[in-house]
C-alpha cells in the first residue's frame, strides 16, 4: 500500500514533505499565473468602470447647475394687455424684458458696449416663465417683481467651460463681444450660478432652449410605466411559474412551452416594440405613446425574465419541505403556498426587481410605441391620466436630447444618465435588502 | 423493545389495523413490488427490513398514497385502513395523510418557529376551536414526542435551530398533531448519533400504546429492538413475516436468514 | 443459503473458536483413553500425567469462553451463528467436567494400584471408558459435521453406558458383600464406575447442543433414564 511509493532503493525517502519536486513548482506557478490573469481581468473591468464613471459624471454634472440672471423688472397692465392682443404672446414678453432690460443696463451705467441684441443673445427664452407668472398673480402687474431667469445655454456653457473665448464661433447666438458684458454681469452680481432644480422636476422644453429642459415628466411617465410592469407581471409571471413548475404535467408541450420562455429572454427588444405598435397601438386602439402602451410593452419582455428567475427559486426549495407538508396532510397547494412559495421569496424578489431594473432602462420598444420624440412638455393631470396621457420615460428622453442639434442638451443627455443610473443604483440596493430581509434558513 | 415476559407474550391477539393483500406497484416499466399480502396490526410496531432497492420504502410509501406524486408510479391490489380500501376513488389522500402520519429519514422540520411547525397541520385540518385548544395540542404533541421539556421555554424560536435528535422529535411530534391512528416511519435513525436513535427508539416504543407503527430500517438490530412483528422484503417481495423474537433467532426462509446473519446483502 | 459472511473475519472468529473446541475434545479424548488405560495397566506415571494434562483443558475452557464473550460482543450474532457460540460455550462447558472425571479416574487409580485387584472390574471399566470415548468422538463428529441422526445416535447409546454402570453397581456390591476386605477398594472402583457415567451424561448433552445447533429446538422429550440405581431396593 504505502510501501509501492518508497524509493526502490529503500534508502531513508529522498524527497520528505518539507522539499517540493518540480513539478510541484510547476503546477504552483501555472496557479499563481492564473490567479494574476484573474486579478488582471477584473482590473481592465475596474479601468473600464472608473473611466466610464469619469466622463459621465465629467459631462453630465454641469447639467444640474444654471447661470441665472436676477431681475427686477415691472410690467404695467398696458404692456400685458399689448401682449396678451399679440398672436405670438412669448415673443412680446421677450421683447419687452429685453427692453426693460437694456433701459436697466444703461440706467446702471455698465462700462460695456451692448445693444438690444446682444442681450437678447444673453438672455435666453424667459418670455413663457414671465408670462406663466402674470397669468398666475394677475396682482403683481405694475408691482415690480424679482425674476431669475435662466440665461442663454451659451451663456451657460460659457461658464461650464463648454465654450470659451478661444473657441467661439461668432454666431447668431453668441458672438465674442458679447463675452464682455456677460462677464461685467457676472461682476456685477447680476448673472450667478445656481442649482438646476428645473432639470430635475421640470419638463422638457423645446429644441431652441436646452437651458429650460427638464427630466421631471418623463420620471413620472417612467413611473407610470413601472407601475404597469409591476402589477401585471409579477403576479403572471408567478404564477405561471408555480404552475409550470409545481403543476403542469412533466410531457412534451410543456417541455416545448419551457423552450420558448427561455427563447423569449433572448428576443431583441426592438421586436417587442413592434408587436406593441401592432398589438396595442393599431389593433386596440390605445393612446400613442401613453405609459400605460409603455408599461404593456415592457411586461411582455420582463415576463420571461421573472419566470425564468422564479422557477430557479421554485426549483431550489429542496423536495423534502414538500415531502413534510404532503406527510402532515397539506394538499398540494397549501403546500406551496404556505412552504415552497415563502422559501423561493428572496429569489422571486431579487429577479422581479432586477427585471424591472431593466425594464426601467430599455429605449428600443418605446421607440415605436412613440414616446422618443415625443416632446414632454406637461405633466399628466391626474392617477388615470397618468396612464393615458401621452408622455416619455426616462431613456426615451435621453435619447431626444442626445440626437437634438443643440450642444447644450447634450449635457443634458449625460445629466439624464446620471439620474437613470441613480434610480437603477436605488432599485438594485432595495433588491438586497429585501433579499436579507425575506431570506430563511432552512 | 420486546416484551420478554413470557405470560404475555402472543397471548392477546391484536387487531387488523393495515390489511394489505396482492399489493403491486410499477415504476414505469419496472415491477416494484411482486404481489405483497401482508396484515399490520394495532398497537404494535413492525419492521420491515431488507436489502437497499427491495422496496421496503416503495411499500410504505403506498399506505399514505405519497406514491401518488409519482407520475410514473402505478399502485394495484387492496390496502385497507380498518377495513377501508384507501385506494377508492371516494378517499382523498389528503384527509387520508392526516390519519397517516409520516416521518421522514432526514430531519425536515418546516422553516417555522417550533410552535408553528406542531401548529401547522391542526391549523390546516380545523382540528383547534380556538388558541387555546391550538396550545394544549401543541403541548400534548410535544409530550408525546418526548421533546417538551427541552424546548417548551422557547416555542417560538426556529424549528430549524435544534440538533438532529430534536428534529426528529419534532418531526415524529407534529406527525402525531393530527391524531393519525397509524405512523409510518422510513428510516427515522439513519441521520442521527447513537445517543439521539436511542432517544427516538425509546418514543418509538412508548408511541407504541396509541398508534399502529411501521418503521423501515436498515439495521437489524434496530428493528430487533424496536418491533414486535417483523417483515424481510427482498427483491420486491415479502418474504417473510412474523413475530420479531422469531425472525432474530430461528427464521423458517432461509433467505432470511442469510440476509439477517450478514451472508448475503 | 451461502456458508461464507460477507464480513470475513466473522468466519474467521467463528472457526477459530471451533477449532479451540476441537483442540479440547481431542485433548479430553486423550485423557479419557489415558486414565482407562493406566486402570487396567496400574500404570501410576500414566496416571500422573492424566492428572497434569487437566490443566490444559481448563486453561482451553477459559479460552473459549473468552472467544465467545467476544464474538458476542463485537459481531452481535443472531440466529444460526447465535446458536453457534451458545453452544460453543455449553460444549466446552462439558467437555471441561469430562476431563475433570477423568482426572478423578486417575487420581483414584493411583490409589487403587497399592492396593489388590479386584478381579476383572478393571476390564469392564475400561470398555465402559472406551464405549464413552467413542461416543465423544461421535459427539464431536457431528458437531463439526452438523448431524443431527449422528447426535440422536449417540444420545441413544447413553443407555447402554447408564446399563453397564447398573450391572457393575450390583457387581460392587457383591463383591464388598462377599469380602469386607474390599470394601475400599471397590468404593473406589464404584466411584469410577459413576464417573465415567457422569462423562456419558455430559457426553450426552453435547450431542444435545449439536441437535440445538442444527434443528434450533433442544431435544426436550424425557431422556430415558436408564441409571436405575437410585431406586434400587
Amino acid at each position: 500500500m504505502t510501501d509501492a511509493s518508497m524509493s526502490p532503493d529503500s534508502a531513508a525517502p529522498k524527497s520528505g514533505l518539507a522539499t517540493i519536486d518540480a513539478r510541484t513548482r510547476k503546477r504552483n506557478a501555472a496557479e499563481k499565473r492564473f490567479r494574476l490573469y484573474g486579478m488582471a481581468a477584473i482590473g481592465v473591468g475596474l479601468l473600464f468602470l472608473v473611466f466610464l464613471f469619469t466622463s459621465i459624471l465629467r459631462s453630465g454634472l454641469p447639467a444640474f447647475t444654471q447661470t441665472v440672471l436676477n431681475i427686477e423688472f415691472v410690467l404695467t397692465s398696458e404692456q400685458f394687455d399689448t401682449a396678451e392682443s399679440k398672436m405670438m404672446k412669448t415673443g412680446e414678453y421677450q421683447n419687452i424684458f429685453v427692453a426693460a432690460l437694456q433701459d436697466q443696463l444703461e440706467a446702471s451705467g455698465l462700462e460695456v458696449a451692448f445693444d438690444s441684441k446682444s442681450i437678447e443673445r444673453i438672455v435666453g427664452k424667459p418670455g413663457g416663465t414671465i408670462r406663466r407668472f402674470f397669468l398666475e398673480n394677475p396682482d403683481r402687474i405694475g408691482t415690480p417683481v424679482s425674476f431669475e431667469l435662466a440665461a442663454s445655454s451659451r451663456v451657460d456653457g460659457y461658464f461650464n467651460g463648454r465654450v470659451t473665448r478661444d473657441t467661439i464661433v461668432d454666431s447668431r447666438f453668441l458672438m465674442a463681444a458679447d463675452l464682455d458684458l456677460v462677464d461685467a454681469l457676472h461682476d456685477a452680481g447680476i448673472i450667478h450660478g445656481a442649482f438646476n432644480w428645473n432639470f430635475i422636476t421640470g419638463t422638457d422644453s423645446g429644441v431652441d432652449n436646452p437651458g429650460g429642459a427638464g427630466l421631471g415628466a418623463s420620471v413620472i411617465g417612467s413611473f407610470f410605466m413601472m407601475l404597469v410592469v409591476l402589477f401585471l407581471s409579477l403576479p403572471i409571471g408567478v404564477a405561471a411559474s408555480i404552475y409550470l413548475e409545481e403543476f403542469a404535467p412533466k410531457n412534451r408541450w410543456t417541455d416545448l412551452i419551457e423552450v420558448n420562455i427561455s427563447n423569449l429572454a433572448a428576443v431583441p427588444s426592438i421586436v417587442f416594440g413592434i408587436l406593441g405598435l401592432a398589438v396595442f397601438i393599431q389593433f386596440a386602439g390605445m393612446p400613442q405613446s401613453a405609459p400605460l402602451v409603455g408599461g404593456l410593452v415592457l411586461t411582455l419582455m420582463t415576463l420571461p425574465t421573472i419566470i425564468i428567475s422564479t422557477r430557479a427559486s421554485l426549483a431550489a426549495v429542496p423536495p423534502s419541505i414538500r415531502d413534510a407538508a404532503l406527510g402532515v396532510g397539506a394538499s398540494k397547494m397549501q403546500s406551496v403556498f404556505h412552504h415552497v412559495l415563502p422559501l423561493a421569496m428572496p429569489g422571486i424578489l431579487t429577479g422581479t426587481i432586477i427585471g424591472l431594473a431593466q425594464a426601467l432602462g430599455e429605449t428600443a420598444p418605446l421607440l415605436l410605441i412613440g414616446m422618443v420624440g415625443f416632446v414632454a412638455r406637461e405633466y399628466p393631470e391626474g392617477f388615470v391620466s397618468g396612464f393615458t396621457d401621452a408622455n416619455s420615460a426616462m431613456p426615451a428622453q435621453i435619447y431626444t436630447w442626445a440626437s437634438r442639434a443643440d450642444p447644450g442638451f447634450y449635457e443634458k443627455a449625460w445629466g439624464g444618465i446620471i439620474i437613470l443610473l441613480l434610480f437603477l443604483i436605488t432599485m438594485n440596493a432595495i433588491a438586497v435588502v429585501l433579499r436579507r430581509r425575506f431570506e430563511r434558513r432552512w | 423493545m420486546n416484551d420478554m415476559r413470557i405470560v404475555e407474550r402472543d397471548v392477546e391477539t391484536k387487531k387488523v389495523k393495515i390489511a394489505a393483500k396482492n399489493v403491486q406497484v410499477y415504476y414505469g416499466t419496472t415491477h416494484a413490488i411482486k404481489d405483497v399480502s401482508v396484515e399490520i396490526e394495532d398497537k404494535t410496531v413492525t419492521a420491515f427490513i431488507g436489502p437497499s432497492g427491495c422496496g421496503k420504502s416503495t411499500f410504505l410509501r403506498c399506505i399514505n398514497r405519497m406514491n401518488d406524486t409519482i407520475d410514473i408510479c402505478r399502485v394495484t391490489g387492496d390496502i385497507r385502513i380498518d377495513g377501508y380500501d384507501i385506494y377508492d376513488p371516494k378517499v382523498d389522500p389528503v384527509q387520508l395523510r392526516a390519519k397517516v402520519g409520516m416521518v421522514f429519514q432526514k430531519p425536515n422540520p418546516f422553516p417555522k418557529s417550533i410552535y408553528d411547525n406542531v401548529a401547522y397541520g391542526p391549523r390546516i385540518h380545523g382540528l383547534a376551536k380556538n388558541k387555546a385548544d391550538l396550545d394544549d395540542i401543541v403541548e400534548k404533541s410535544l409530550r408525546r414526542g418526548a421533546i417538551w421539556d427541552e424546548v417548551k421555554d422557547r416555542l417560538q424560536s426556529p424549528g430549524t435551530g435544534l440538533s438532529g435528535g430534536q428534529q426528529q422529535r419534532l418531526c415524529i411530534a407534529r406527525a402525531v398533531a393530527t391524531e393519525p391512528e397509524v405512523l409510518l416511519m422510513d428510516e427515522p435513525c439513519s441521520a442521527l448519533d447513537p445517543i439521539a436513535t436511542a432517544q427516538v427508539e425509546e418514543l418509538i416504543d412508548e408511541l407504541r400504546t396509541n398508534y399502529s407503527v411501521v418503521i423501515v430500517t436498515h439495521s437489524m438490530q434496530q428493528a430487533a429492538r424496536v418491533s414486535q412483528k417483523t417483515a424481510f422484503f427482498h427483491l420486491g417481495n415479502l418474504v417473510e413475516y412474523g413475530e420479531t423474537g422469531t425472525i432474530f433467532t430461528n427464521p423458517v426462509d432461509p433467505r432470511t436468514e442469510s440476509y439477517i446473519t450478514g451472508r448475503i446483502g | 443459503m451461502q456458508d461464507q459472511h460477507i464480513a470475513s473475519a466473522f468466519d474467521r472468529d467463528l472457526e477459530a473458536v471451533q477449532a479451540q473446541i476441537m483442540k479440547m475434545g481431542g485433548l479430553v479424548e486423550n485423557a479419557i483413553l489415558e486414565a482407562a488405560i493406566s486402570l487396567e495397566t496400574r500404570d501410576e506415571e500414566r496416571a500422573e500425567a492424566v492428572r497434569k494434562a487437566d490443566k490444559a483443558i481448563d486453561a482451553l475452557e477459559e479460552l473459549i469462553n473468552e472467544e465467545a464473550a467476544r464474538v458476542i460482543a463485537l459481531r452481535a450474532p443472531i440466529a444460526v451463528d447465535l446458536r453457534v457460540v451458545l453452544s460453543v460455550i455449553k460444549v466446552s462447558a462439558n467437555l471441561e467436567r469430562i476431563g475433570d472425571y477423568a482426572k478423578n479416574l486417575a487420581k483414584r487409580t493411583s490409589v487403587l494400584s497399592q492396593m489388590a485387584p479386584v478381579n476383572d472390574s478393571a476390564g469392564a471399566l475400561r470398555r465402559m471408558a472406551k464405549e464413552v470415548e467413542r461416543m465423544l468422538k461421535d459427539a464431536l463428529d457431528a458437531y463439526v459435521a452438523r448431524d443431527a441422526e449422528l447426535a440422536q445416535d449417540v444420545i441413544d447409546r447413553d443407555i447402554e453406558i447408564d446399563q453397564m454402570y447398573n450391572a457393575l453397581f450390583r457387581e460392587f456390591l457383591t463383591f464388598m458383600m462377599e469380602d469386607p476386605r474390599n470394601i475400599t477398594a471397590c468404593m473406589h472402583l464404584h466411584f469410577i464406575a459413576k464417573n465415567i457415567e457422569r462423562m456419558g451424561d455430559h457426553v450426552t448433552s453435547i450431542a444435545e447442543q449439536v441437535i440445538y445447533l442444527v434443528t434450533g429446538t433442544i431435544p426436550d422429550e424425557a431422556r430415558d433414564k436408564g441409571d436405575k440405581t437410585s431406586v434400587l431396593s
